[in-house]
């Protein structure tokens, strides 16, 4: 933790950056933290409970400004980034990325391949919470599927915090708020919320890297972020990637081959 | 309970339907409910909420005088959804109306001063209202001048009005189009507004200036204004804000402490001063 | 105003005698990992261990989406069908706390300032609150803050204050209060002249209104908003777990030549909210966003409707994803 400090300091003080994102000490745990002096270093804490994922500042140019800045980011976010880089959203030279590698060191990752080569290492599993509420949604039939997550969806009152969270909603004007024509209906209401939580997952497909800050997010707990995640499983194999792993350039379904293999045409 | 439902608009025909410009349109709205119509008043410068049913609400000002009875008149620009649906009603078609809502152009305040009018764009209707509510009272105010422009030839509304206006002695009616915006024939000025404004220089001594147009042009007219020696009580105009509710609920056109859809549409330069001019 | 005792079974048995009377009771549950009003019959279904349900009870008096009409065009005719007033059922919000119950005089303000709201009248006629006193609190809460207190009882119609023995000192507040009561009113003893003060949680008010007012008054230009607001990412959490907060859109719901249109809960947070046709956007960056959603509840709603837009429930710092805590910048405001 200090050595990340001390990094952040001096990275602020010598003006190789003019912004370290990273995490503070929050309310009931840490949150987002904008560095813009060496001074501020000092509140910049980093531990397993920081899990925001910070990759949702980067495209936001009121926030990260002109200049280059760098980023703390824990595994999550660095797929997050990834995939970022993968559709165009951000450059090399104006990112830094600072991590803590398992055996506790501080590593900087200067260039995409640098963490490509990084994020490699690391397979995407799904932990306790996902393993344990898929396994069960997976038991399911195809009825009791859809009234577990009409339930679910009876609960969203369509804050989008979900969308605010996600690294990947970056576009500046959602498919939500498009209402010509009107493809989905912005109130909240079951079918209506169920409406938006397809199209944000058809959206995400092949993008989400499964971080979680969706779900995480969600003010009334709505497992939201396991749609996109079971998408993405569902799409890896077909595909032969997973989005957020080191991967070549385009996106699952915005990208065309002529070898694809297109099985779902018959 | 016999409480009015706010949101209940009134059911209206369309009477009449002018083509303006390209995309722009008046409607002349008659209510279908006589007893509704015989009720209904409104003065220059208030606002309403326009349906179309199927599409939803739009906000306009009412665009015809208040003395001229029987009907009221909206002018809008085919840009969304409820105006792209408004747009493909036929006359005789029925659509719906909430209003009045809003304050007023202190007319009363005005008499026996100058009147100069100043407006851009899509942006005359509000003014129309006032111009003729101006012209059919046109003794109780001295000189009449109206600067109107528009980005071409084309974007002018309500062409047959203006050469009416051009025609009465009793009014300086000046016309211009932005540089190139001009066609061969153009006798008009060529120029942007507030540049036109310098070049008329009307008289600041007991002349009333009221600007409607696009933010942009009313932030460069103001200092014109100031130039010509406008103080900012005798400099009005009308925001636009973003509206829903029209009634001062819905939290949308909230500028600093103001309500644009309560406290406005209409204020003097002199009450624009008490609010962030970055929220307009 | 009239104070009596309820035991234990008393307050069971009055549960029971409302519901019987064919009102709907919502009251704080359990369910999914969170807490929220939801529909009840039972009293056992009711929350007993918890600081603040997710959702405060605006829903009941301004509902996430509402018909305002509806409409149907026949042959190039509409004929409109208006907001029904009956249709509204006689409601009763169970165990809501005094933060929640003193929410609704705001939420009112707003929706019937100059000109009266016939929806959200109809439901405020026909919901009545039985507000439990607080006896624990967390390091969200501040009532005590804004005018407020644990055992405050504006807005309430019966307020109950939870005794060790199981019984509640029951203070019946308004005349729907006493209609309340009067469904079993042999259950509501003699009062016992016990103090509810003792068994309140005690917590020290943290700024002063009068002081964030003064600030805020001179603080529109101020690097506060941008400082404060750069972790914020623009969702409508806050805004919609609020107890206060009214603003709401208007949206059509269109079935071939039938269609409603109906009011919904928007947030002056989303980026959205107040952009033009045209383009411009007055509140284009999220910190202008942030700093409406204080002014307006500190220093807006205070001058305009004699009301402040916030009640020291701390929901938003709850459910804030980025953890906005409202306490903590509202006091910081008041120490510059």
């Amino acid at each position: 933790m200090e050595k990340i400090r001390e990094r952040a300091a001096t990275l602020l003080a010598e003006g190789v950056v003019t912004l370290v994102l990273g995490y503070e000490e929050g309310t009931k745990r840490p949150r987002p933290l904008f560095c813009r002096n060496s001074e501020s270093a000092r509140k910049l804490i980093f531990d397993s409970r920081c899990i925001h994922n910070l990759a949702v500042y980067l495209t936001k140019k009121e926030l990260v400004g002109k200049d280059r800045f760098a980023v703390i980011a824990p595994i999550a976010t660095l797929r997050s980034i990834m995939q970022l880089y993968v559709e165009n959203q951000l450059s090399e030279d104006k990112l830094l990325v600072l991590t803590v590698d398992p055996s506790g060191e501080l590593r900087e990752l200067v260039t995409f391949e640098d963490i490509a080569g990084y994020v490699e290492q690391f397979e995407l599993k799904r932990g306790e919470r996902e393993q344990e509420i898929l396994s069960k949604i997976d038991e399911m039939s195809r009825e009791e599927r859809w009234k577990f997550w009409m339930e679910e969806m009876s609960h969203c009152f369509k804050c989008y915090a979900c969308r605010s969270a996600c690294p990947l909603c970056y576009c500046s004007k959602c498919v939500v708020e498009v209402n010509r024509p009107q493809w989905i209906n912005p109130w909240p209401a079951p079918l209506a919320n169920m409406e938006w939580h397809i199209n944000r997952a058809m959206h995400m497909v092949g993008r989400c890297t499964a971080c979680g800050a969706c779900g995480d997010a969600c003010p009334v707990g709505i497992p939201i972020d396991l749609i996109t995640r079971k998408m993405m499983e569902d799409m890896a194999p077909e595909f032969g990637y997973i989005p957020g792993q080191p991967a070549k350039k385009g996106n699952a379904l915005s990208t065309w081959k002529l070898d694809d293999r297109e099985q779902f045409i018959r | 309970m016999s409480e009015k439902n706010t949101y209940l608009p009134y059911l209206m025909t369309i009477e009449k339907i002018t083509k303006e410009a390209p995309g722009v349109k008046t409607f002349r709205l008659k209510f279908q409910d006589e007893a509704e119509a015989a009720t209904f008043e409104f003065q220059a410068g208030q606002f309403g909420e326009y349906s179309a049913f199927g599409e939803g609400e739009s906000t306009f000002c009412i665009a015809s005088s208040p003395t001229r009875n029987g009907y009221i008149e909206c002018t809008f620009r085919d840009t969304g959804r409820v105006t792209s649906g408004l747009s493909s009603l036929e006359e005789g078609s029925t659509m719906g109306f909430r209003g009045p809502y809003g304050n007023v152009f202190p007319m009363d305040e005005w008499k026996g001063k100058n009147l100069l009018f100043i407006a851009g764009g899509i942006a005359l209707p509000p003014m129309r209202c006032l111009i003729w509510n101006a012209l059919d009272l046109r003794e109780n105010f001295r000189d009449i001048t109206i600067v109107y422009g528009a980005r071409t030839v084309k974007d002018l509304v309500y062409k047959s009005e203006l050469k009416e206006w051009e025609e009465r002695p009793d009014v300086r009616m000046v016309t211009t189009v932005d540089p190139g915006g001009e066609t061969p024939d153009w006798k008009g000025e060529v120029g942007f507004v507030p540049t036109v404004v310098e070049k008329v220089a009307p008289s600041a001594e007991n002349t009333i200036a009221i600007v409607c147009g696009p933010p942009v042009m009313i932030k460069f007219t103001f200092p014109v204004l100031e130039k010509l020696g406008f103080r900012d009580d005798q400099i009005y105009t009308t925001l636009e804000n973003r509206m829903k509710c029209g009634v001062g609920k819905c939290g949308r056109c909230n500028v600093g402490k103001l309500y644009v859809c309560k406290d406005g549409p209409v204020f003097s330069k002199e009450e624009l001063n008490l609010i962030p001019a970055e929220e307009y | 105003m009239e104070t009596k005792y309820i035991s234990q079974s008393g307050i069971e048995q009055w549960f029971n005698a409302i519901i019987t009377s064919g009102k709907r009771v919502y009251a704080p549950v359990n369910s999914r990992g969170q807490i929220d009003f939801k529909l009840v019959k039972n009293l056992n279904e009711v929350s007993s261990e918890y600081i603040q349900t997710t959702q405060s009870i605006k829903a009941s008096v301004y509902p996430k989406a509402e018909v305002l009409f509806s409409y149907e065009k026949v042959n190039g005719k509409v004929n409109l069908t208006d907001f029904d007033p009956e249709s509204v059922p006689e409601t009763v919000m169970w165990k809501v706390h005094p933060c929640d119950a003193a929410g609704f005089k705001p939420l009112s303000a707003i929706f019937n300032w100059d000109g009266a709201d016939k929806l959200h009248n109809a439901h405020l006629a026909k919901t009545s609150l039985v507000s439990f006193s607080c006896a624990s609190a967390d390091e969200s809460c501040f009532c005590t803050s804004v005018n407020g207190s644990p055992g405050n009882t504006a807005g309430s119609d019966i307020q109950l204050t939870m005794l060790p023995d199981g019984g509640a000192i029951a203070e019946i507040l308004t005349s729907r209060g006493g209609e309340l009561a009067a469904l079993l009113p042999s259950v509501f003893e003699a009062d016992k002249g016990v103090k509810k003060e003792k068994y309140l949680v005690d917590l020290p008010a943290r700024f002063s209104l009068e002081e964030v007012n003064t600030k805020l008054s001179k603080a529109f230009n101020s690097t506060v908003w941008k400082e404060q607001s750069e972790r914020c990412i623009g969702c409508g959490a806050c805004a919609f777990v609020c107890p206060t907060c009214a603003c709401f859109d208007i949206q059509e719901d269109v079935h071939g030549s039938k269609g409603r249109r109906i009011r919904c809960w928007d947030a002056c947070g989303f980026a959205m909210f107040t952009l033009h046709t045209s383009g411009h956007n007055p509140r284009e960056h999220q910190s202008q966003r942030w700093r409406q959603r204080i002014l307006h509840k500190f220093s807006y709603m205070p001058e305009r409707l004699g009301v402040v837009g916030c009640t020291g429930c701390g929901r938003c710092s709850r459910a804030c994803p980025v953890d906005m805590n409202i306490l903590e910048h509202i006091t910081s405001i008041a120490q510059q």
